[in-house]
């Protein structure tokens, strides 16, 4: 196998593992527009790391993680209801993003790979932030597991039972944050989204328990990559959205599958 | 603190204070929601807030819980005081698969080796125990207020809060679910705080009612509330404020939530006797 093909595979299964549970947390938690929200704005990360000379993935962490605090003040507020205002922060961060990118007018900015992801040039180095990344998202997820699913589960049951529900949210959107920065380089900032809830959608049929769904979450992303690098090779189509319609083709057959779930109640 | 304990304790219920709020107010905005409501619990003592919808029961509910802050007042707890909560509702999104038994663990920390058999039994002893294995969201609007409420015992409460505990129930089943919350106040000793619609079903349930429409309006014995002639005769006033409330009960199904509900009730060709020149709460 050629060497950018085993990086694309290595950059694309790293992210889709980690991508899979945190994409069920988003599907529970019904935060799919916030996701796009957080992918849009990363766009204005990556004209921020140009700018400021720093690492892209920082630059993106950083205005992700500052879009979310910002969701969180204004949602409090309840001005805008809260779909209005992530519109207004996705479509706003977007254009942003994009007037910003021009601006540069560099000859290493190339807008498309960023809006729809360049997985066959991942390098050495985008593999070591997508593993060191992703380690350090995964062994957050497992100390936030628990008081997070309580909190999704049921927000103000969870405050009473003494989880603190707002940091643990914040934690999540800053682990999101991460994860779209990460995901970024496989799909793009405009596909970001599916990567996490396509393969959670997935797993739903299938699974019995909150941990079932994340774990087989994460191995539908890995199928759905390779799927689609195999199908962006053989009918030489584009990489990222031919992993989406991988995704979305295990989607389908997921659905057409008989249900399977813990001891269902007798009709 | 001492000085927010003084004020109701000359009270004849036996039992230690668990809970005492008093004077609380909240605004939402530039609404008010309650003004100068105060409330306290005793152990072994089942305490109902009833009021008309827009009365700020469950605000009421929530600032006892410390997921409100009050503009005015405080509520000051018993140090180390357990708190078991039962929500109204459980918004469970669909694609989130979870049984019943997984639903129970995730209220306490530490599940322990001890932990299956403690959640089989509270399930048991609430009535549930055949839903023990099934998906939250298969099981019906009976079993889950039985489910909520083992979830809430599992914490070892001193204090029970309970929101609207019968809403999505069967009329039998409701008095079914009164039973078992006297029957876990007699074997465990615990208070219970708790907000309910239906008054007939209060008064044979409850030690304590708490008439509530943002303020205050009447509280007391149940009977005293409802039948005694000299409380009639003092208090004629609260009184028709209380049957106000039950027609309030049968107008809620057409209100919208959330709507402002004016502080006296609006007159109704139909129902002049019992709502018949309910003065103005200033």
């Amino acid at each position: 196998m050629d060497d950018f093909l085993v990086r694309a595979l290595a950059g694309g299964f790293g992210v889709a593992v980690i991508a899979g549970p945190l994409g069920a947390f988003v599907v529970w938690r019904r935060m799919a527009y916030f996701g796009d929200t957080l992918a849009h704005a990363a766009l204005l990360g990556v004209a921020l790391g140009f700018l400021l000379g720093i690492d892209i993935n920082l630059g993106i962490v950083a205005v992700c993680a500052a879009v979310a605090v910002i969701l969180v003040v204004l949602q409090r507020r309840q001005a805008l209801a809260g779909d209005t205002l992530l519109g207004i922060l996705s479509h706003g961060g977007l254009a942003l993003g994009l007037i910003a990118v021009a601006f540069l007018e560099s000859p290493r900015v190339d807008l498309m790979s960023y809006l729809f992801g360049d997985i066959l040039a991942v390098s050495a180095r985008d593999i070591a932030w997508v593993y060191g990344g992703g380690a350090v998202v995964a062994v957050a997820l497992a100390f936030l597991w628990r008081p997070l699913l309580a909190a999704t589960v049921h927000e103000e049951l969870a405050r009473v039972e003494g989880v603190p529900v707002t940091a643990v949210r914040l934690a999540f959107m800053v682990l999101l944050a991460i994860v779209v920065a990460l995901a970024m380089k496989v799909v793009g900032v405009l596909l970001v989204t599916s990567l996490l809830i396509i393969p959670a959608a997935a797993a739903r049929r299938l699974a019995a328990s909150p941990e079932q769904m994340a774990a087989l979450a994460a191995v539908a992303g890995c199928a759905a990559v390779a799927g689609g690098l195999w199908g962006s090779f053989t009918f030489d189509t584009p990489s990222g959205p031919s992993i989406v319609v991988a995704a979305l083709v295990l989607f389908v057959v997921s659905a057409l599958a008989p249900a399977v779930g813990p001891g269902r109640h007798h009709p | 603190m001492d000085e927010g304990l003084t004020g109701v304790a000359a009270d004849a219920s036996p039992g230690a204070i668990l809970v005492e709020a008093p004077g609380v107010d909240v605004r939402i905005g530039a609404k008010s929601i309650l003004s100068g409501a105060s409330l306290v619990v005793r152990a072994g003592e089942i305490v109902t807030l009833i009021g008309p919808n827009g009365a700020g029961k469950t605000t009421f509910l929530r600032v006892i819980l410390g997921l409100q802050r009050p503009r005015r007042g405080r509520v000051f707890r018993r140090p180390g005081l357990r708190v078991g909560y039962v929500p109204q509702r459980l918004a469970l999104d669909a694609t989130l698969p979870l049984t019943v038994e997984r639903f129970l663990a995730l209220g306490v920390r530490r599940g322990g080796r001890d932990g299956a058999a403690r959640r089989a039994a509270i399930l048991d002893d609430v009535g549930a125990t055949q839903v023990l294995a099934s998906p939250v969201r298969d099981i019906s609007g009976g079993e889950l207020q039985r489910v909520l409420l083992a979830r809430a015992l599992l914490r070892e409460p001193d204090l029970l809060v309970l929101d609207e505990p019968v809403q999505g129930v069967d009329v039998g089943g409701q008095a079914d679910i009164y039973g078992l919350i006297g029957r876990i106040r007699d074997e465990r000793g615990c208070g219970v705080l708790l907000v309910s619609h239906d008054l007939h079903l209060v008064m044979a349930a409850a030690d304590q009612v708490i008439c509530l429409n943002q303020h205050v309006c009447c509280a007391g014995r149940p009977e005293a509330v409802t039948r005694d002639p000299a409380y009639l005769a003092l208090f004629g006033e609260h009184v028709a404020r209380q049957f106000a409330v039950y027609h309030h009960d049968h107008d809620h199904r057409h209100g919208t939530d959330g709507t402002v509900l004016p502080l006296a009730p609006e007159p109704e060709p139909d129902d002049g006797r019992h709502r018949a020149e309910t003065p103005d709460h200033g």
